[in-house]
């Protein structure tokens, strides 16, 4: 009887999955893939992961949910849709991959019946940081090298986004991201609810030094924030190339790898912290890489550059 | 006097998850866009409400209601915001067709 | 509670392999973006089903994992950015290339 919730959790989990790839136009595609986004950060909770949760809500259902539907949007003019496989090759493959999957299933829950964990070598080590939040621990002491690698994927990812702009319009601002036709209620949410989200966003880099948060989630909320005001045509997206946005891209990365440096003569070697002051430091690269983060994911969904620089 | 808490939970959450319920099934059972955006806005704001309300009392401490209170406020604004913008996007593409 | 995680692991591989069957039949690239993204979310799943049986040392999951699905979700986020913005690219490419020189007057026809 206890499983029954997690039991309709799966099904819905599943069920949108199918939707997914089964839904006739790209726009209900996408619509499903946010709401299974929104269903995992249900099932994240149930397996004890909040950070991972707040994650996926925020990255899973908000921006990658606002990048296609955005893509979908541009998209519906571009091309039509092209004829899929016939029937048969359709059933051949669907039974490949329900085998696939049965495959991955027994590798995956048929392990030993104590697995292996690094559980206790983080609780052993939590207390020398001085951090509650034993993923941002993980994140930001004991794996920092993986946590810096991601946000170098991110900046990658920012200038591949940006080398897409066509030679003439190259260091101008991305296209609007107003709508045609402007809308009452956008904009007044577009005037209250920053300020409020802001708080929000902080509020989440703060707390993810003890609780549950961090400086991903924070930082999509803030780039949310940002987004909402562009969208409600509050504001105009930057010039990519203008010399402070890109400032602002590597500052926190930047700062990160100062300090994994200065760990060197500070402390035992790179990207370790010293002494007494890795709870301070962790909490300053935490703002400093969130305030990145936030203008990085939002000129990402902001997309290249479309319009001549002034 | 926690039972008489647990019991006003008890009742206020039912309550809650029965106006979902009801909106849920106008989501499903309503002819078109507008109605049924009706039924789920009003429906779920109210159930929404009645939850909260239902959940103040196990709260720990002041702060943890008061976030609770700020979480409702939030979900309103958003609730009726994008339901003014659904409405006002079908009633966009209706007058334009 | 192993019943739980064994509920999430077999979720966890439907999803991968819908995800699989999405990618390899859709031929809009969009939609095969979203399937390849589906099955990410499957094996991110796994982790965090590894996670919870591995729970130890008064944690309710091993928290390792979790910090490298974090991570995993910000990388397929950063992935998934730059192939939408190619996938735009090139249709507007392969569309007209005499709009490819004012982009904005696309958009206003489009809207």
């Amino acid at each position: 009887m206890s499983m029954l919730p997690d039991l309709l959790l799966v099904m819905l989990v599943l069920g949108a999955a199918l939707w997914t790839v089964a839904a006739r136009d790209r726009r209900s595609s996408v619509i499903g893939f946010i709401a299974l986004g929104l269903l995992l950060a249900l099932v994240w909770m149930r397996l004890y992961a909040v950070d991972v949760a707040l994650t996926e809500a925020a990255v899973g259902g908000g921006a990658t949910g606002l990048l296609l539907l955005r893509a979908c949007a541009r998209l519906d003019s571009i091309d039509a849709g092209k004829p899929s496989a016939g029937r048969t090759l359709q059933l051949l493959i669907g039974f490949c991959c329900a085998a696939m999957g049965v495959g991955i299933a027994a590798a995956a829950l048929g392990g030993p019946d104590l697995p292996p964990t690094l559980a206790p070598a983080v609780a052993a080590n939590i207390d020398a940081v001085g951090l509650g939040n034993p993923v941002t621990v993980v994140l930001l002491a004991y794996r920092a090298i993986d946590t810096l690698l991601e946000k170098i994927v991110l900046i990658a990812a920012l200038v591949g986004v940006w080398s897409l702009a066509p030679d003439d319009v190259w260091g101008g601002p991305p296209a609007s991201l107003k709508l045609a036709k402007a809308s009452e209620p956008l904009t007044f949410l577009a005037q209250i609810l920053p300020p409020v989200g802001f708080v929000i966003g902080v509020y989440l880099i703060w707390n993810g030094a003890d609780e549950p948060g961090g400086t991903f989630q924070g930082g999509t909320v803030l780039a949310a924030m940002w987004l909402l005001v562009m969208l409600a045509g509050l504001a105009e997206p930057p010039e990519t190339r203008r010399a402070l946005l890109q400032y602002l891209v590597v500052f926190g990365p930047a700062v990160f790898l100062i300090s994994g440096f200065s760990g060197f003569w500070l402390a035992e070697g790179f990207l370790s912290y010293p002494t007494g002051f890795a709870k301070t430091m962790i909490v300053a690269l935490e703002v400093a890489l969130a305030l990145s983060i936030a203008v990085i994911v939002a000129m990402m969904l902001a997309g290249p550059s479309a319009r001549t620089p002034r | 006097m926690t039972m008489f808490w647990d019991a006003m939970t008890i009742v206020f959450v039912s309550t809650g998850v029965f106006f979902f319920l009801a909106g849920t099934v106008g989501l499903l059972r309503f002819p078109d866009t507008l109605t049924r955006l009706h039924a789920l806005t009003k429906a779920d704001t109210l159930g929404f409400g009645l939850i909260a309300i239902g959940l103040l009392p196990q709260s720990a401490d002041v702060r943890v209601g008061l976030k609770l209170l700020v979480i409702w406020l939030i979900l309103q604004f958003a609730g009726a915001c994008s339901g003014q913008l659904i409405a006002q996007f079908e009633h966009r593409s209706r007058h334009s067709s | 509670m192993s019943d739980v995680t064994t509920l999430y692991g077999l979720c966890a591989s439907g999803l991968i392999a819908i995800g699989i069957y999405g990618f390899s039949l859709q031929s809009e690239p969009l939609r095969r973006i979203i399937s390849f993204n589906l099955i990410g979310t499957g094996v991110f799943l796994l982790f965090g089903v590894a996670a919870r049986r591995a729970a130890a040392a008064g944690f309710l999951a091993d928290p390792v994992p979790h910090a490298m699905v974090i991570t995993g979700i910000v990388v397929a986020f950063a992935a998934t950015a730059l192939t939408v913005a190619l996938i735009l690219r090139l249709a507007e490419l392969n569309t007209d290339p005499e709009e490819n020189i004012q982009p904005e007057a696309r958009d206003e026809k489009s809207a």
